[in-house]
């Protein structure tokens, strides 16, 4: 039986509401400078991500690869505004929920799929699995699963571009349960002392794991920037329009002062925190709401209704995605387990390394 | 050939490499205004400013992370630790960041550069401040770990560390930043997991690495009296070790010591000797014995602390057995 909700210290028993939205914006696809043909690619960027996860799902449930699986469904407009929004070249590090990033970023879902499959096709070459998808030459660096312990390379990532005048910016993805990390704490420090060109974002789906944010994070999150000066805001992740808005002029911010942001995104996740999670901690009411303003229907009836492309024009990206990530699923079930020569590579960059036996 | 301290030789080692690459930075607390908590890196602001020499706050976890992730992006850091007991609240950073993403990204990415500071005890600092961290870091796949005992070597290992294109934990010691020995003017490097014998024997092989090595040498220096003559391994690089060396050795004095100031479970002594029984197991005339620390941390009182650190008379007991001297 649930406990008392005033026992104990970290209160139990009770379930949270989990995270407000802010309210949308109302600027129209082209006071954002997205040209109409645009839009359906951002559409089809975003159906991918969903389809790919879903796709994916229905593989592990088959038991065509083990490991973890954390699905990303339902914040795909925060990676797909991202990659719009940035420079092909700048870099972006994100945490264990990963997939969706790197779909977006353009490494291609056979690369992703075969990933998940432990295939040396994969874009980890089979040596990373779901949690640790990595495409340095997209400038995409993962993939971290130790949570928080990425935030320091996201302002090592800045620290390098700085250091080499090179006009890139770096965006650092983490979960609302990494805000609770010292890593945070020492790196936003650094990076505000150091003005470092890099946007920290936490993507707050309100939970971390079980845990409601409100059990587990004293405060609102975006007012840890605070304490360090850092300049800090709120975006609505449910909508990619409003990504958009608010992302551009961060990243215009960042660029041209050099110095860091800090972003409280505020999203949702509709599948359990892994493959295993039956989600007793959230109400299905509160699913139900979220799925109620999901991103992609929503882009979807926003484009008809401005008449940029029919419903007959999208549904027919929604099958070439469809096709494209059943490929994907051929594509890794047909493509080589790594050697077994391949245990010791990437280890070292050394080629001769002596490995002790 | 002019004398240097030890000091001396790990910054012209940083100098002499940071004129010539521009991609490498130090980071660290008190490297910079201050000149170095141990001198170290005395002057190296005035040369090379600001940007490239960096006074950082005490978040060893963060600054340990900052660097790794500058390093992925194309700097070469040095983070020097003001000692590498602190590194442990940042050791998260080293070895699952430095050390695993190379591997984990199917070798996308890598990490060229040096983690460096002082290791293990010096003097009665208490428990906190004493812990010889060569087993630990070299237990981990994706490092490289050194641990000179010399002037000489020290420079020479470090300019091989900083043109390394992996990971570097560099080890060091307070009590060895004064240590003298003459240095030659011309540039040499030395190889990474080449040891050498810094002294020859015929009766028993001592193996011994870092500030134990000058335990190992009064030791031997004792026992030559007595008419016992000790071959002494530098192995100078923990991992890769020369394990090749330490074979051959023991194939021709038949009998070995190892000096370690771990404490004695699972550390660096356990595998050399592991390494001696299974590669040399015919060679041998007694069971391979260790010196190292006790199963407990390093204690205060003075007593109890030069009780607790290898001494070189235990070393001449373990000679002693070995050689059934006694
Ligand atoms: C340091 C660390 N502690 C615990 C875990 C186990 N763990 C993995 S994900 C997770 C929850 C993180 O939640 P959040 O940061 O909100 O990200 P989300 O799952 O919502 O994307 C936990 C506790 C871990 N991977 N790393
Ligand atoms: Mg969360």
């Amino acid at each position: 039986m649930a406990k008392k909700a005033d026992e104990g210290f970290t209160p139990t028993g009770m379930v949270y509401k989990s995270t407000t939205l802010p309210k949308p914006t109302q600027k129209k696809h082209k006071s954002l400078g997205i040209k109409d043909e645009q839009l359906p690619d951002i559409f089809r960027n975003m159906y991918l991500q969903r389809r790919f996860e879903e796709r994916a799902a229905q593989m592990y449930q088959k038991g065509k690869f083990g490991g973890f699986l954390h699905l990303y469904i339902g914040q795909e407009a925060v990676s797909a505004a991202t990659v719009h929004v940035l420079n092909d070249d700048d870099d972006i590090i994100s945490a264990y929920r990963v997939h969706g990033m790197a779909l977006a970023r353009g490494t291609s879902p056979d690369a992703c799929m075969a990933e998940l499959f432990g295939k040396k096709t994969g874009c980890s070459r089979g040596k990373g699995g779901s949690m640790h998808f990595f495409d340095v030459e997209r400038h995409f660096w993962g993939g971290h699963a130790i949570v928080g312990a990425h935030i320091p390379l996201g302002a090592g990532l800045a620290m390098a571009n700085k250091y080499q005048n090179n006009g890139r910016i770096a965006i650092c993805f983490f979960g609302d349960g990494a805000v609770d990390q010292g890593s945070l704490n020492e790196t936003f420090n650094m990076a505000q002392l150091w003005k470092l060109p890099v946007i920290f974002v936490v993507e707050n789906n309100g939970y971390s794991m079980g845990t409601a944010v409100e059990r587990h994070s004293a405060g609102q999150l975006h007012k840890r920037g605070e304490a360090y000066g850092m300049k800090n805001g709120v975006a609505n992740g449910m909508d990619f329009f409003s990504m958009v808005d608010t992302l551009t002029d961060i990243a215009k911010e960042v660029r041209e002062t050099n110095e860091p942001y800090f972003l409280e995104v505020k999203t949702y996740r509709y599948r359990g925190h892994s493959m295993s999670d039956p989600g007793n901690y959230r109400t299905k009411e509160e699913l139900e709401e979220f799925k109620s303003f999901d991103p992609i229907e929503r882009l979807k009836s926003y484009i008809i209704e401005e008449k940029v492309a029919s419903e007959d024009e999208l549904n027919a990206i929604v099958e070439e995605v469809e096709q494209q990530v059943l490929d994907s699923i051929e594509f890794a079930e047909n493509s080589d387990l790594p050697d077994e020569s391949e245990l010791y590579d990437h280890v070292y960059v050394q080629k001769d390394f002596p490995f002790h036996t | 050939m002019p004398v240097k301290q030890f000091r001396e030789a790990i910054r012209e080692a940083m100098v002499e490499e940071m004129r010539k690459d521009e991609s490498i930075i130090i980071m660290g607390e008190e490297v910079a205004e201050y000149n170095g908590a141990y001198k170290v890196t005395q002057g190296m602001l005035d040369e090379f400013g600001g940007k490239r020499i960096i006074d950082t706050p005490i978040s060893e976890l963060g600054f340990a992370g900052i660097g790794a992730g500058a390093a992925m992006n194309g700097l070469r850091p040095i983070i020097e630790f003001m000692t590498f007991n602190f590194a442990l609240v940042g050791i998260d950073q080293i070895l699952n960041n430095a050390a695993k993403i190379r591997y984990m990204s199917g070798g996308q990415i890598s990490f060229p550069m040096v983690f460096r500071g002082p290791n293990a005890s010096a003097g009665q600092l208490g428990a906190t401040h004493s812990v010889a961290f060569e087993s630990l870091y070299g237990h981990f796949p994706g490092l490289k770990v050194m641990y000179p005992s010399e002037p000489y070597d020290a420079k020479g290992l470090l300019k091989t560390a900083i043109r390394d294109n992996d990971p570097v934990i560099f080890l060091e010691s307070e009590q060895m930043y004064a240590m003298k020995q003459e240095m030659p003017d011309e540039e040499y490097t030395i190889p990474l997991g080449v040891g050498k014998i810094k002294r020859e024997g015929k009766d028993v092989t001592i193996v011994a690495h870092g500030k134990m090595y000058h335990v190992a040498k009064q030791a031997a220096e004792q026992l030559a009296k007595d008419g016992v003559e000790a071959e002494i391994i530098d192995p100078r690089t923990m991992k890769p070790f020369d394990f090749k060396m330490v074979i051959e050795s023991v194939k021709k004095t038949n009998r070995c010591v190892i000096v370690d100031e771990s404490h004695p479970f699972a550390g660096m002594a356990s595998e050399i000797g592991f390494i001696i029984q299974r590669d040399a197991f015919d060679y041998l005339d007694a069971p391979v014995l260790r010196v190292c620390l006790p199963d407990v941390p390093a204690p205060f009182a003075k007593n109890l602390f030069e009780k607790w650190l290898p001494s070189p008379k235990e070393i001449i007991d373990a000679v002693n057995a070995v050689t059934y001297r006694n």
